[in-house]
């Protein structure tokens, strides 16, 4: 019985290895978040062009993917690191897990996006966390769209908002930020402190906050006002089944009520792929990709030349005047604010 | 006392008990004999309460038990396999009824130090049940059973398991312990000497009835079927035709018997012939035959011959030879 | 009866006989799970706790903190645990003791929770008791009540039942077997000696059933103690157990010190736990002859029986089929598109979201039809299944008759179910590095796992085989294997295929995946569920209810087909 299992053991431990070996046409690791998506063609196209396999590795959402790339600097996992977005940007600056390249692409970029002026880490996309609306809804009790953050105290929107606790989840977190962006340092727990007395409903996740409370998403909750991105929307009508006309969200864009996030990339210090790794950069900022990042991850692309699909142009928005803290206020700042929020907020 | 009126339970579909009806009075012990498989324990479990008859009543005192659950029925049951409790000591085990009928502690203390001492288990009040052998067990089990004092025992083959010195020490310890007590006991077994031992009256059990009911000599002396001879291995059993006047035609030859009353000519007959009833020699129902098998059965022999009857002789002939035997008439009984 | 001498021999010698196997053998059987456990949980473990364990670093408001963490989550462990053994005890006397019709499905009703998603169970919790759920619209419409009476999310209870939806499961099949193959007639002669079925059952059945119930409450405790999706999902933001403020601390916040303080404070704790576990097992008595199985079944005779069988049949399939039907109704109900098409709503049943699963919509690289996702699913199972039983196998022989070595070593068995995932995962970072990208990690995750339940769930069976038989058989003639053929494995088989559908349910419940790096283009149908429910849109919901329905008939088929599973040589396994 003993023997059988002996030589088991060992057979699985010895297939681990040769994944870890060199496997014949060079390998580009790319380490990104669960949320990652990408065309097939694209990246068969890189692979085919410059002669190399690419390969996805996931680590879970931004914060954990981003600790495991801090985690493993002394022997990268991989040759890039995508996904770390201005909310998490000084970590990884601090831990210098990037190498800079200053990609010729940059150039197309406007330069609100480049929050790192030695270009360790480059802008791929934005997207604005913005409060989404059941246009349906507000529209059957003839209630107005609140037009700015004030007027989500007011006691016709009572019990109507669902956010996601910023500790777990990175649109609420965002929003949190769009507060204190907002009302100031000093004044934003009091507009929380409102709020909750105001009926807030708070959840751990995104997908809690928008398929089980949101009354306009499939499950049909109670709230229908939900902390979402402003592309939401879009998908909504991309998405839906049977096909609609119009879609059933809308997202509040009045001037500092959205946070704008900005996701990054960057290469790995340690990669032995540095020219790989520059080549695939430039190509993830080139208009090709570009254009195909809306309909995969449902963000926009930071490279002016990009076209956006039609259902972007018609059903997204981007915000006019987000809200804007900086990724250095951010770093000092965010244990600090959220620790405060959760005692204001949840005990 | 107990009564069982028309009993009826089947299993799988096909009749198991068949119309059970028999009683036992206060101070009997009565043995339900019958092969593996007849049934005999499911009735004993009906009585008990363990399982629920299809059909018919358990009386005691002329109340219906139907309603009265196991725990209340006062009924003593000693298990095949004894059923101690592993995670009970010997005295805890023997303690498990006295405790279930709430008696003060001091008074289980008394009653359980007695009951072992009868067993004599006394010095094994604390040992682990699983670290007895198995003729301790089974006292351990008889001391439970007893110690709550129930108004009626059952024995389910319930020295089985045992060799058969230890077996024959046992039953006769049972049976000085069922007779100093005028508790009623039924005792289920499929060996016809331990129910011929403990009995005061015999019940045997075959297709779901009982085919023979009485005490232990008369159901020896008239086992009343050719299926209850057999089973009780009283002798050999011949079929024949009669041909009147107590003549009956076999393949051993014509033989006379002592039948009690008359056949009609030609009606086909079982016979029974006790081995021990043979003796050599000449005269009336003479029967030859060549040995084929002598087996020693202390104080006799027993010889087999060519056509399959065996007999028990005080001399062992040679094997193979031609002997000569001669059994009275009287030797030849009917079987009904 | 004095003089007599007792020449009955000694029954159960050999089943009380301290198994004294040479110390190589033992050292021998325990070699491959401990090597296993050593590479991928002590190393690992222990490199990223002396890596970031830094005491100095620890404020008193972060004692006080990890205080008050450690309290409530103890206290909702506990508090479900009892309730889920109020359930599961009564649901494993159901099906270990009963025949009735639909047995076979209602177990395995019971038995696919715990490979659900928790978002899934989320949502099925949320249609059938949220606020806008089934029995809240029920009770509004009957009372004319403007808002929903019921306030089910974000509470305490919410939390609970959930654990108990969980892990009732655990408590049917570790008891249930025991109880199966407990002597009937125990509990008869404790009858006939005048013990009612309620003392019948506290003085007899119960102690006798305490290493199995033990082993369940521990496993279910171990459970609730290191929950993390429930407490997220459904508990809200108000709630947060060790396992919850560890996946803060260390993911959100990134202070590694205080996660590997709170890592390390649920480690000891489920240390201790296994070690009054085992001391409380090992005190437990030998075990009486097992039984067949089936020897205790029977179809219900009395009217209370009767009454149990129904009323608890009855109450285990809507418990567990209410929370799961939302699933399969949502997946083929189309219920959004009235609120972009004002006036022309279609409601009704539709294919489409099934359909739709084929379909490579937005061309991504990382879209999988859901046989391959179904087909990598079952892949890992199966190999968890084989490495985990492997393993567990030696390891429980080993246990079954313990010396001072299983008595040391058994409480660390434990320890994989009580340390932090999410620390666990980093220290895979640490130390594997590029050795993660195999996608072969992922069975062994999920081995991790499953060992401990494999282990527990053989452990009793095996020493349960009476030592005598083997003997007999090999006096027969039968070689060692062939003995352990037709000895050991008619007995263990029952036992085996618990543990196999044990280590089957943790793998599809893809506890690796918070552990690991992800390989996106291997997805299991868990995952695939999540990246769907990760995008807007009616279509993903459909669609991940879509792949959640398929993840439960298949699995649920899975199990029913290995509870079917007969055998030639026993009635049930």
């Amino acid at each position: 019985m003993k023997h059988p299992s002996l030589v088991l053991f060992f057979v699985f431990f010895l297939s681990l290895l040769p994944a870890c070996g060199s496997q014949g046409p060079q390998t580009l690791t790319i380490l990104t978040h669960d949320s990652f998506a990408v065309s097939e063609e694209l990246i068969t196209v890189f692979e085919q062009e410059n002669n190399v396999a690419v390969v996805f590795l996931a680590g879970g959402d931004t914060g954990a993917a981003l600790n495991k790339a801090i985690l493993s600097r002394e022997a990268p996992l991989a040759d890039i690191f995508y996904g770390v977005d201005n909310t998490f940007l000084s970590r990884a600056l601090e831990a210098d897990i990037f190498v800079p390249y200053e990609s010729p692409l940059l150039a197309a970029i406007p330069d609100d996006f480049e929050l790192d002026p030695q270009h360790r880490a480059l802008p791929v996309d934005y997207g604005d966390v913005c409060i989404n609306y059941d246009r349906a809804w507000f529209a059957e009790r003839r209630l107005a769209i609140p037009a700015a953050l004030v007027d989500l105290l007011q006691p016709e929107y009572t019990g109507l908002l669902v956010v996601e606790n910023p500790a777990t989840s990175s649109p609420g977190l965002a929003f949190l930020l769009a507060t204190v962006a907002e009302f100031g340092p000093d004044g934003y727990l009091d507009f929380w402190a409102g709020l909750r007395d105001n009926g807030l409903v708070v959840v751990d996740d995104w997908e809690t906050a928008y398929f089980t409370n949101f009354s306009a998403s499939s499950g049909r909750g109670p709230q229908p006002l939900a902390v979402s991105y402003a592309s939401s929307p879009a998908a909504e009508v991309i998405y839906a089944d049977p096909p609609v006309d119009e879609a059933p969200t809308a997202s509040l864009l009045a001037p500092g009520t959205c946070f704008r996030q900005i996701e990054f990339v960057g290469i790995l210090r340690g990669t032995p792929n540095r020219d790989l790794a520059e080549r695939f950069i430039d190509y993830m900022l080139d208009t090709r990709y570009q254009e195909d990042i809306p309909l995969q991850m449902f963000v926009y692309p930071v490279n002016q030349n990009a076209q956006l699909p039609p259902e972007f142009v018609q059903w997204a928005a981007v915000a006019s005047e987000p809200a804007v803290l900086g990724p250095d206020l951010i770093a000092v700042h965010r244990d600090e604010w959220i620790a405060a929020w959760t005692e204001v907020v949840l005990r | 006392m107990l009564e069982l009126t028309d009993i009826h339970k089947s299993y799988l579909g096909r009749p198991l008990l068949d119309g059970i009806s028999f009683s036992v009075a206060a101070g009997e012990t009565v043995c339900l004999l019958g092969a593996s498989g007849s049934g005999k324990s499911t009735l004993l479990r009906i009585i008990a309460g363990l399982e629920i008859s299809e059909g018919g009543s358990v009386l005691w005192d002329g109340h219906d038990l139907a309603r009265v659950p196991v725990h209340l029925r006062d009924f003593g049951l000693v298990f095949q396999d004894y059923a101690l409790f592993p995670h009970l000591n010997v005295a805890e085990n023997v303690a498990f009824g006295l405790k279930m009928r709430g008696l003060p502690q001091a008074k289980i203390n008394s009653i359980v130090t007695e009951s072992l001492a009868r067993v004599n288990l006394g010095a094994f009040a604390s040992r682990r049940v699983t670290d007895l052998s198995g003729g301790e067990q089974q006292r351990v089990a008889l001391a439970r059973a007893l110690a709550p004092g129930p108004r009626l025992l059952m024995f389910d083959e319930p020295l089985g398991a045992l060799d058969r010195s230890l077996r024959e020490h046992l039953l006769e310890e049972l049976r000085q312990t069922l007779q100093a007590s005028d508790v009623p006991a039924i005792y289920v077994t499929h060996d016809q000497e331990e129910a011929f031992a403990i009995a005061d009256r015999v019940l045997l059990l075959h297709d779901g009835c009982i085919v023979r009911a009485g005490m232990p000599a008369e159901v020896w002396r008239e086992p009343g079927s050719v299926w209850a001879a057999r089973f009780l291995g009283l002798g050999n059993i011949l079929e024949g035709k009669s041909l009147g006047n107590g003549r009956v035609d076999t393949k051993a030859g014509v033989l006379e018997t002592a039948c009690s009353h008359d056949h009609i000519t030609g009606e086909p007959l079982a016979l029974l012939i006790r081995p021990g009833a043979a003796a050599s020699g000449k005269g009336a129902n003479q029967l030859r035959g060549r040995v084929t098998d002598v087996v020693f059965r202390s104080p006799v022999y027993r010889v087999t011959l060519a056509d399959g009857l065996a007999f028990d002789l005080p001399t062992a002939p040679q094997m193979g030879t031609e002997i000569s035997l001669r059994l009275p008439a009287s030797a030849v009984e009917c079987l009904a | 009866m004095k003089g007599i001498k007792d020449r009955g021999g000694r029954a159960s010698d050999s089943l009380n006989q301290r198994f004294d196997a040479p110390l190589t053998r033992r050292i021998a059987l325990w070699l491959p799970a401990s090597l296993f456990l050593a590479v991928f949980f002590f190393y690992p473990l222990g490199h990223i706790l002396t890596l970031s364990l830094d005491f100095s670093a620890i404020t008193a408001g972060a004692l006080g903190r990890s205080l008050s963490v450690l309290g409530f989550t103890l206290f909702q462990a506990c508090l479900s645990t009892v309730l889920t053994l109020a359930l599961g005890l009564p649901a494993a006397f159901l099906f270990a003791r009963y025949r009735f019709a639909a047995k076979a499905l209602l177990r395995t009703l019971t038995a696919i929770p715990f490979m659900l998603p928790t978002v899934v169970v989320a949502a099925g919790f949320n249609a059938w008791l949220g606020s806008r759920g089934w029995v809240n619209i029920a009770l509004m419409r009957l009372f004319n009540l403007d808002s929903p009476p019921l306030v089910f999310g974000g509470t305490l209870g919410a939390i609970l039942l959930a654990h108990v939806f969980y892990n009732t499961t655990i408590v049917v099949r570790v008891v249930g077997n025991a109880l199966a193959h407990l002597d009937p007639r125990l509990e008869q002669a404790a009858r006939t000696l005048g013990a009612d079925p309620r003392r019948a059952f506290w003085r007899l059945t119960l102690p006798l059933l305490r290493p199995s119930l033990l082993a369940s409450i521990l496993l279910v405790f171990l459970f609730d103690f290191t929950s993390f999706g429930v407490i997220l999902l459904l508990g809200g933001a108000r709630f947060a157990t060790l396992e919850v403020e560890i996946y803060l601390q260390a993911v959100q916040f990134f202070d590694l010190p205080l996660a590997a303080w709170l890592s390390l404070i649920q480690l000891l704790c489920t240390l201790a736990f296994s070690v009054v576990y085992s001391r409380a097992v090992t005190r437990t008595p030998g075990p009486s002859a097992p039984r067949e199985a089936t020897a205790n079944l029977r179809r219900p005779q009395t009217l209370p029986q009767r009454l149990f069988v129904a009323g608890m049949a009855i109450f285990l399939f809507l418990f567990f089929i209410f929370p799961m039907l939302s699933l399969p109704v949502r997946s083929v109900a189309r219920l959004e598109a009235d609120r972009g098409e004002r006036g022309q709503v279609r409601y009704g049943l539709t294919a489409d979201y099934y359909a739709e699963l084929f379909v490579n919509r937005s061309e991504t690289l990382f879209y999988v039809p859901p046989l391959r996702a179904l087909g990598n699913s079952l892949g890992y199972a199966s190999l968890t299944v084989i490495l985990s039983l492997g393993l567990g196998f030696p390891v429980a022989a080993a246990l079954a008759r313990p010396g001072p070595l299983e008595r040391l070593l058994d409480p660390f068995l434990m320890l994989p179910l009580g340390a932090s995932a999410v620390t666990l995962g980093l220290g895979f970072i640490v130390s594997f590095g590029r050795l993660l990208v195999s996608p072969w990690l992922v069975p062994l995750a999920h081995t991790l796992i499953a060992l401990p339940f494999v282990i527990r769930s053989l452990q009793p069976a095996l020493a349960a085989i009476p030592e005598r038989l083997r003997q007999v058989a090999a006096s027969l003639g039968a070689p060692p294997l062939r003995a352990w053929l037709v000895v050991d494995w008619p007995i263990i088989r029952r036992a085996t295929l618990a543990a196999a559908v044990f280590a089957f349910t943790v793998s599809l419940g893809e506890f690796g995946a918070t552990v690991l790096i992800a390989r996106p283009e291997y997805p299991t149908l868990t995952t695939a569920i999540y990246r769907f429910l990760s995008r807007p849109g009616g279509l993903n919901y459909g669609q991940a209810m879509a792949m959640a329905t398929i993840l439960m008939l298949v699995t649920g088929a899975g199990i029913l087909a290995i509870e079917k599973l007969r055998l030639p040589g026993s009635g049930e396994f």
